[in-house]
Parts: structure tokens; C-alpha cells; sequence
């Protein structure tokens, strides 16, 4: 090989970063399997059907989490019926409609400036205008739309990443045939961001299954089952909030381990189906 | 009959149609107006509400004894609200996570966007996004039940639960923005500046760390930016491996952060100054971010403008 007639110095250099690289990579690598295998280990265990389906009880001595998965899923369907509308008509304004550059620089920046802002502010903010200004108090509504706020820029971006590669003859052909704006946004730019919105979906919901800090004091602690609808109004705790509890105030590691494997399952579920549907839909934009 | 009415319409009536369809279209515009600017106020409601509860508590206290006050004693008799214990935290935490985070993030993004094999980049991409999709009380809790011991046994110190917990914790949960930011910059570098560095007879390693990350410093730059915003604002992890107390940031200590002192203190804080100096220190955060947002804005943009 040419590499024997590369000076000592040279040599050990490219050695080095080649060292470094490898190192590296399979640091990542084996920081992921480590925590997949060590919190799978630790919780499957204490994973067990009346683990799901029971509600804790202090006066029974039970513990289980069937409140907080309702309330995760709760959380997760309120926050995208709220979330789905106002983000992907942002973002239809931004691409079909405004005119004004300034304004559209306005709205991005602020959309970059949500995306920045830790989720213990959400929290704090949520919980000042939702629970108190609003007077809503700490309920699984107040946490919801503290959670719309936070994923508005996720929608918003998916979408308008997805309008931008509708042609714009599709728009032009539909004008030219005589349809209105409406009607071309309602017949050929929405169908077009459908993959963008699925996607938005995908980000949203593993955000809101991820967060804590945000809900801890808007949708409150409690470990009650409620129907939708009474839930809404009552203080619940999401999985997250409950593995906090369990773990730092209460030492109920077991069940802490139980539900992080739920979460990490969840994980790994959101990130498959995401790459699934980016995956699917490029192909059929290809076609 | 409908269809003669309809081939037989009026100047009067075509012009009226047009007029409806007309306003139609405007007030579609103006609804699709009002959701774009949801965005807009949103970010001013967080930062007037953030600003009206963040001042009363910095005026009572002043501003120096605040930033610069070194206890923080909320509920004592005699209650002592500085936060520089807090300010010092953050910046050590964050400052320690990107001193580790970042090398291995680079190094692991050069591979990935250069050297690796696409099959083996899908999957150890696919390993990244999976980091940053795990919840980050998941980290917090392996955190409490490996690092604290750990840190317990091989420092023989009292207490695991430190600053030097938080810090690992934080470096593993930037990892996949450091990642990500930095293969989306280096894959911007124009591939002739590749191919003629090849050419003149430098090896591809050589290639990618002489002439491909300078070349896409300003997105790397973003990457550690936006470890920074990430870092800083973590609140939960931290909060169960850190221990908690005010004391002044000390490697081996239980530390507390500004996110931490916030989230810890909220749930007892009755009314008065304990509860609106935690909005105070809400507000230094949020302009910490502000900063931080600014920094990288001007980054990314810098980065796309090559």
C-alpha cells in the first residue's frame, strides 16, 4: 500500500483520528444497547397484566398504573386534536398564503424560539396561564394545551417541509382550471402534506409520552381512572410523571423499571414507525 | 329552468357571485393569518407572562443580591434568595456535558457522515434517534440506580447523588443533537473541496478532518449550541441524580440547577417571595435560552448561507 511511504507523523495522525472515530461510534452504539438491555431487564420483570390494570390504592396496599395509562392517552389525544389544526394551518399560511416576508421571518423565528425553550418553562408558564389565569386548575386539560404549545413548531415544520415538495404546477394546474385558493389548498396542497402531518404526529406523540417537566404542575400527580371526557377536567399523572413519583418519592423501583420498559418500548415503537412512514412515503413520491 | 337561469344570469348577478366568492377567500386568508400567528403569541405570551412574574420578586430582592447572592435559603426565618449557586451549576453542568459530549458526538457524526458503510449508518442513525426519543426520566432513573452508586463506591464520597452525575447524564442526553446537527453540517460540504484535497494526495481521513470539518464548522458550531440549549434546559434527569441542595457547584456535592430549583421548589412554594423568586430564576433561564437561541440562529444561518 502507498500508506509505507507516509511519514511517521502523518501516519500516526491518521491513526489517531481513525482511533478516535471508532472509539466513538461504538461508545454510542453501545451506550444505546446498554440502556435498552439494563432498562428491559430491570422492568419486564415487574411488568405484569394487573401491574396494567389496577389503580393504586394505599388503603389495599396496590400499586398499578391503569390511571396513568389512561391519562397518557388522553394527554396524547388532546393535544392533537388542538395541535394538528393550528399547526398545519400555520403552516399552510406560511407556504400558500403570506406574502410579507417579514411576517413569515417572524413566525418561523418565533416557531425556532418554542422549539428552544426548555419544558420546565412550559410548565411554569402553563401552569400560570392555563391552571391559574384560566382558571382551570392542575387538570389533564391545562397539561394538554401547555403540550400544544410545545409541539406547535414540530407540526408546523413537518408540514411545511412536506408543502414545499407538492410541485408548484399541481397549484398552477388547479388555478388554471378555475379553482379558488380554498379549493386548491382543500384538493391538491392538503393531500400533499399528508405525509408531513403523519409524520408531525409521530414527533408529537413521542414528545408527549417523553415529557415531565411540563405536566408536573399543570396536570398534577393523581393515579385516578376517569372516562375521557371527566378526565379532561380532573389532575392526572402520565406515565413519565408516575415513574418520577415512584422513583424519587416514593423508592417503588420495580415499578419505576416497569414503566420505563413501557416507555422504552414506546420509543422504540415511534422511531420505527417514523422511518416506516418516511420510508413509504418517499418511495411512493419516487414512483 | 335552473339551467336556463343559470346560462342567463345578469351582469348584476355574475358580479355579485364574484363579490362572495371574493369575501369568501378573504376570510379563509384571514383564518389560515390567525393560526399562523398562534406562533407569534404564543412566544409573547410566554415572555410577558415570564416578565411580569419575574420582576417583583428581582426588585424586592435587587438584582446583585439576586444573581450574585451566594445562599439560598427560601424558607428559612430569615429567607436568603441569591441564585449564583444555581447560575454556577447550570453553566459547570452544561459546560462539563459539552466537554464530553461533544468530542465523542463529533467523532461519531465524522464516522457517520464519512466513513461508515450506509448499512451500518441506517442502523447506528436509527441507535441515535432511539437516545433522543427515551424519555428523559428513563435516563434520570439509570441514572440514580447506576451513576450515583458508582460514583458512591469508586470516589468513596458520602453521597453519589452530584454534579458529576448530572454532567454524565446530560452528556449521554446531547449526544443525538450533536450528532445529527453536526452530519446534517458536514454533509452541506461541497464535494469537489473533498475530491481535490483526494487528489492532491491526501488520504480520505486526512480529507474529512482537514478539509471537510473546517469546512462545516458553522454547523458543527450549531451542534454544540444546541448541546448547550439542550443541556441547560434539562430539568428532570438532572433533578433525580443531582441530589438537590443549594450548595455552590462543587464536582463531588449535591448540586442544584436553575431548571432543578424551579421544579424542586414549586409544588411548596406557597404565595409570596419564595414563589415569585422562583419565577425569577424562570426568567434567567428563559433568557439564558434567549442567548443561547440567538447564538444559534446566527449559526445555522451562517452554515446555510455556504
Amino acid at each position: 500500500m502507498q500508506t509505507k511511504t507516509f511519514s511517521k507523523e502523518r501516519k500516526r495522525y491518521i491513526g489517531l483520528m481513525k482511533t478516535l472515530m471508532a472509539v466513538s461510534a461504538v461508545l454510542t452504539c453501545a451506550l444505546v444497547a446498554f440502556l435498552i438491555i439494563y432498562v428491559m431487564y430491570k422492568g419486564l420483570p415487574n411488568l405484569s397484566w394487573e401491574l396494567l390494570t389496577t389503580e393504586p390504592s394505599y388503603l389495599a396496599d396496590k400499586i398499578g398504573i391503569y390511571p396513568d395509562i389512561l391519562n397518557t392517552i388522553y394527554i396524547v389525544l388532546a393535544t392533537l386534536v388542538v395541535v394538528l389544526p393550528l399547526g398545519v394551518g400555520a403552516a399552510i399560511y406560511l407556504t400558500e398564503y403570506a406574502q410579507n416576508k417579514k411576517l413569515v421571518a417572524v413566525i418561523e423565528y418565533a416557531a425556532e424560539t418554542l422549539s428552544g425553550i426548555p419544558s420546565i418553562i412550559y410548565g411554569l408558564v402553563g401552569m400560570m396561564f392555563f391552571c391559574e389565569f384560566l382558571g382551570m386548575g392542575t387538570c389533564l386539560k391545562a397539561g394538554s394545551l401547555t403540550l400544544v404549545i410545545m409541539n406547535l413548531p414540530t407540526i408546523l415544520r413537518t408540514t411545511q417541509e412536506s408543502l414545499k415538495t407538492v410541485p408548484q404546477s399541481y397549484r398552477e394546474g388547479a388555478f388554471g382550471l378555475g379553482a379558488g385558493k380554498w379549493r386548491v389548498i382543500r384538493t391538491v396542497v392538503f393531500p400533499g402534506c399528508v405525509d408531513g402531518i403523519i409524520t408531525g404526529c409521530i414527533l408529537a406523540v413521542g414528545r408527549i409520552l417523553g415529557e415531565t417537566a411540563a405536566l408536573l404542575y399543570t396536570a398534577g400527580f393523581a393515579h385516578d381512572a376517569y372516562n375521557l371526557i371527566d378526565g379532561l377536567g380532573e389532575s392526572g399523572a402520565t406515565l413519565t410523571v408516575a415513574l418520577y413519583v415512584y422513583a424519587k418519592e416514593q423508592g417503588e423501583f420495580e415499578v419505576a423499571f416497569a414503566i420505563a420498559s413501557i416507555l422504552m418500548m414506546l420509543a422504540l415503537l415511534i422511531n420505527l414507525s417514523a422511518t416506516l412512514v418516511g420510508k413509504y412515503y418517499k418511495k411512493r413520491r419516487e414512483v | 329552468m335552473k339551467a336556463t337561469s343559470k346560462l342567463h344570469k345578469t351582469e348584476q348577478q355574475l358580479l355579485r357571485e364574484a363579490q362572495r366568492k371574493r369575501r369568501f377567500e378573504t376570510v379563509i386568508h384571514g383564518i389560515f393569518l390567525v393560526l399562523g400567528l398562534v406562533t407569534v403569541g404564543c412566544v409573547l405570551m410566554i415572555t410577558v407572562y415570564l416578565i411580569i412574574a419575574g420582576i417583583p420578586a428581582i426588585r424586592e430582592i435587587g438584582l446583585v443580591d439576586f444573581l450574585f447572592g451566594k445562599v439560598w435559603a427560601s424558607t428559612n426565618q430569615d429567607a436568603k434568595f441569591g441564585i449564583l449557586p444555581f447560575i454556577l451549576t447550570s453553566v459547570y453542568g452544561t459546560a462539563g456535558a459539552i466537554l464530553i459530549g461533544v468530542p465523542v458526538g463529533f467523532f461519531t457524526a465524522v464516522y457517520l457522515a464519512k466513513e461508515a458503510p450506509p448499512k451500518l449508518r441506517g442502523i447506528v442513525e436509527e441507535a441515535v434517534n432511539l437516545l433522543a426519543g427515551i424519555p428523559s426520566v428513563v435516563y434520570g432513573l439509570v441514572g440514580m440506580l447506576i451513576l450515583v452508586p458508582g460514583i458512591r463506591n469508586i470516589f468513596h464520597v458520602p453521597d453519589g447523588s452530584s454534579l458529576l452525575a448530572a454532567i454524565i447524564v446530560l452528556a449521554i442526553m446531547i449526544l443525538p443533537s450533536i450528532i445529527k446537527v453536526s452530519i446534517t453540517g458536514l454533509e452541506a460540504v461541497p464535494k469537489e473541496y473533498e475530491d481535490a484535497s483526494l487528489a492532491l494526495g491526501a488520504t480520505p481521513t486526512e480529507t474529512w478532518f482537514k478539509v471537510s470539518v473546517p469546512a462545516a464548522k458553522s454547523g458543527i458550531a450549531a451542534a454544540v449550541v444546541l448541546g448547550v440549549g439542550r443541556a441547560i434546559g434539562e430539568a428532570m434527569a438532572v433533578m433525580m441524580v443531582s441530589g438537590n441542595v443549594a450548595n455552590m457547584p462543587h464536582l463531588f456535592e449535591s448540586v442544584r440547577f436553575l431548571t432543578t430549583a424551579v421544579a424542586s421548589e414549586m409544588s411548596y412554594a406557597g404565595a409570596g417571595l419564595q414563589r415569585q423568586a422562583l419565577f425569577s430564576i424562570a426568567l434567567v433561564l428563559f433568557l439564558f435560552i434567549m442567548l443561547i437561541n440567538a447564538t444559534l440562529n446566527f449559526f445555522l444561518k451562517r452554515s446555510k448561507e455556504r
